[in-house]
């Protein structure tokens, strides 16, 4: 058991920090170290541009995803390197946020179901960051039930004509392309009739509607699909085996949610170090203190987990359903972190935004975005199933519309 | 970076969790538990024999000298077992007090005494309710010899020795408390032994009368020597919990895939997959900080202190956790004498309290938090 880097990661260590510091925006570090969920905004400069220019930047030396092939763009390196590498980039890695469903879930599921071609064409600008791709998989009809999807693919000669529409898309009003998941065939069971495919977003057809979010910005959108075309060519996976190829998916956004995910633990105990209750500072407040240790355990928790499964994955393993563990505990965790933080400064915990509250409004930011968290990516719910099932081994739940054609499902649950 | 155990040391896992299997199934447990006998006196001569309890006892005291990885490994095969022996008392405390703070006579005259099963030992530091703290040592030591009462220690009516925490000092600071180690067959110490909640583990109260007792460790160094002791057990302990915690996992799964309800299996149901699938996480993310406990008591770093709390808090809270929710996966059969659940219910909530409450835990963990943060 060490934490020591090998000579070989030491060595790899040594040139991305080197290269880090010589090449790294500056100018953004301190804002970006600030930020937590909820709240990045670098002042005077347009998030997208900043973040796509590091991108850019990082791949043509080399350092754009990293575990990616080097003929898709990317570096061919272990994962190991790769942990080692978020460590040096530091507060610049959350640059690469609106990057994470391109470069998590839509790369590998190209790079599994893709032919060669497509793959050397779409995944390095994917990489680079010039592109940046969304995954329409979510609808009204079809969230957590993913399955129960409804836009429609139907065969038109070589290609697919595909009408309805999505929902909660992240990011689908700045992305290049995206991946769909489509029924085409609504007479056999749900999971039966479904094909994957991925589709230009400036297809003829397609409009995004950005919606307003609770928190008050606009990152995700709906998607109305009309009559757009799809060529077959672009289809990924057998027609009807859609389902298997966005468990793909799926299990790489738990890879890739695994090892960053936040806490607030840390934006908490530096709060309750600064803060000043009536009776001096609010860390040694025994109530306070008892709070913050219960938060810590977690963090620190969370935090050994995903090293052990790092460690896991160094010696050849596949990340398995127990990484679930990380967005289940951190998401809830935000949140009542969120709320803690809120309570501490009484009445003043209503007032938002960066001149009237407390460290900026760093934490009413974080309240109103934590909601989010527990949703995206699988609920709360939904993770708990997957550890029930999957790593322990309990019954599925009884699925009641498991053998019936699409078509023949009720679609309300209150007649 | 690689933070697991290695294969020697998760073999050597296994071969604590067999031999465990076989030596001590819960029939045994329950021996000690309806008070038939106060600790399982074969299994103590066998894990002897197998070398565990000088796992990290160095071979010139009589130990195997592996080290404290394969101290953890074994510590949560034990917890996984419920082990009614007072190895938790004479390994972590004792054993770790003498390796800290012991001259070689004294280790030569103990160490390898408690390796080969012949010496129970156990630290004699509470004197009724509270805290670990300088303030409640009551128990005066002057001239060699010891006057006071110690209540509760953990094994005391069967330990051979004992190491106790006195008062030598009136200075109002930590240097006040001197650590000395007494025999407790020598005379001139009272030995009753108390109801607790978990009679696998016996709980005592030592009342000392002039009692003969040589120094551990030089005179006002005692708290500074305790609180490392606390942190080595803390791992240790919290290693023992981690083991719990995983068995009452297993067993409220077995149950939950057993036990038909309403026409199918109770794991077939949400609300109860929901409890388990809570439990896999409170255990896993003790194990997490677990491992990094061991890693920090294994190469005595500086962050010992921090990480002996967190694991410490949170092995607490999980072997809580899953223990009362093994209970109520089990139902009513989960609240009978003859299931095993309240075994560990009962060790979760002792051991809980063993090196100090989890509330005083909590506190320790911030303050370490703090002073790493000024550094
Ligand atoms: C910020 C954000 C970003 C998103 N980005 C994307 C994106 O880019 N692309 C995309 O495709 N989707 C995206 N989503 C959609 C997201 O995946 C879904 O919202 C999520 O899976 C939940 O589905 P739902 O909203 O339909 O809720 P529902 O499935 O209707 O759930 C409602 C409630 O019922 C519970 N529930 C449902 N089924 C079960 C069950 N089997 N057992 C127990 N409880 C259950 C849920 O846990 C929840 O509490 C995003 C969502 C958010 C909030």
């Amino acid at each position: 058991m060490n934490f020591d880097d090998t000579p070989q990661e030491a060595a790899f260590r040594a040139e991305a920090k080197a290269w880090i510091t010589a090449n790294a925006p500056k100018q953004y570090e301190e804002e970006l170290r600030k930020s937590s969920l909820g709240r990045t905004v670098l002042k005077g400069a347009n998030i997208l541009e900043v973040a796509k220019a590091w991108q850019k930047k990082k791949a043509d030396a080399g350092w754009a995803c990293l575990h990616w092939p080097k003929e898709y763009g990317g570096r061919g390196s272990s994962p190991i390197e790769r942990v080692i590498w978020q460590q040096e980039e530091g507060p610049f890695g959350k640059l690469s946020g609106m990057f994470i469903i391109g470069h998590g879930m839509c790369g590998p599921t190209m790079m599994a179901f893709a032919g060669e071609e497509q793959k050397r064409k779409y995944l390095p600008p994917l990489a680079s960051g010039e592109k940046v791709w969304c995954q329409l998989f979510s609808e009204p009809a079809g969230g957590s039930d993913v399955a129960g999807l409804r836009t429609r693919a139907e065969k038109k000669g070589d290609d697919w004509i595909i009408n309805g529409q999505k929902i909660w898309t992240s990011g689908a009003h700045y992305s290049d392309y995206g991946i769909l998941l489509t029924r085409t065939d609504p007479t056999v069971p749900k999971h039966k009739g479904l094909t994957m495919f991925f589709l230009d977003m400036k297809s003829r057809g397609v409009e995004v509607r950005p919606i307003k979010q609770a928190s008050g910005q606009s990152d995700f959108n709906e998607v109305y699909f009309t009559d757009v075309k799809i060529p077959d060519s672009q289809r990924l996976g057998a027609v009807n085996d859609g389902w298997n190829v966005s468990l793909t998916t799926l299990m790489n956004e738990r890879m890739s949610i695994g090892a960053g995910v936040s806490t607030g633990f840390p934006e908490l105990f530096d709060f309750c170090n600064s803060l000043m209750l009536e009776d001096g500072p609010a860390i040694e407040d025994r109530s306070v203190r008892s709070r913050l240790a219960n938060y810590a355990v977690k963090a620190s928790g969370l935090r050994y987990t995903s090293m052990r499964a790092i460690s896991a994955l160094s010696k050849g393993e596949r990340p398995g359903p127990e990484n679930s563990i990380g967005k289940l505990v951190a998401g809830s965790m935000v949140q009542e972190v969120a709320m803690y933080a809120l309570d501490l400064q009484g009445a003043a915990g209503v007032l938002s935004g960066p001149e009237d509250a407390e460290v900026a409004g760093k934490f009413q930011a974080m309240l109103l975005r934590a909601p989010g968290t527990r949703v995206e990516g699988g609920t709360d719910e939904i993770m708990r199933n997957i550890i029930a099932e999957r790593v322990l081994g309990l019954p599925g739940d009884i699925r009641v519309d498991k053998d019936v054609p699409f078509n023949k499902i009720p679609t309300k649950g209150r007649a | 970076m690689n933070f697991d155990f290695s294969d020697e040391q998760k073999q050597m896992r296994d071969e604590a969790r067999k031999f465990l299997a076989e030596k001590c199934p819960p029939k045994a447990v329950r021996e000690v538990l309806d008070g038939k006998a106060p600790y399982d006196k074969a299994l103590w001569k066998g894990l002897a024999e197998m070398g565990f309890l000088g796992v990290a006892i160095p071979e010139k005291f009589g130990g195997a000298g592996a080290g404290h990885l394969e101290l953890c490994v074994i510590a949560e095969e034990m917890g996984r077992a419920n082990a009614p022996v007072p190895f938790s008392s004479t390994v972590y405390l004792a054993a770790e007090a003498l390796l800290l703070a012991g001259s070689d006579a004294q280790k030569q005259k103990w160490l390898p005494k408690i390796a080969s099963g012949e010496a129970i030992g156990t630290l004699a530091l509470f004197e009724g309710k509270g805290n670990p703290s300088p303030k409640a040592i009551k128990l005066q030591a002057s001239g060699g010899t010891l006057n006071g009462v110690k209540k509760p220690v953990p094994d005391g009516a069967i330990a051979d020795f004992a190491v106790v925490a006195a008062r030598t000092g009136s200075t109002g600071r930590d240097a006040d408390i001197s650590l000395f180690l007494v025999d407790l067959k020598a005379g001139g110490v009272e030995v009753k032994e108390l109801t607790n909640v978990d009679p696998t583990r016996g709980q005592a109260e030592l009342t000392f009368k002039n009692a003969k007792a040589e120094p551990l460790g030089a005179a006002g160094d005692g708290w500074s020597i305790l609180t490392q002791m606390l942190d080595r057990a803390a791992v240790l302990l919290a290693f023992e919990q981690v083991g719990g915690s995983d068995r009452a996992l297993e067993m409220g799964r077995d149950y939950a895939l057993d036990r038909i309800a309403f026409g199918r299996p109770i794991g077939s149901f949400q609300a109860v997959k929901h409890i388990l699938a809570d439990m896999y996480v409170s255990a896993t993310l003790a194990r997490s900080n677990c491992y990094y406990g061991a890693w920090a008591l294994s190469t005595n770093a500086s962050e010992l202190p921090e990480a002996a709390a967190a694991a410490r808090i949170s092995a607490t809270q999980a072997f809580q956790h899953c223990s009362k929710n093994n209970i109520q996966v089990h139902g009513g059969m989960g609240f009978t004498w003859e299931f095993d659940c309240h075994m560990y219910y009962r060790r979760a909530n002792t051991t809980a309290l063993m090196l100090g409450s989890l509330s005083y835990w909590e506190d320790q963990l911030i303050d370490r938090m703090r002073k790493k943060n000024a550094a």
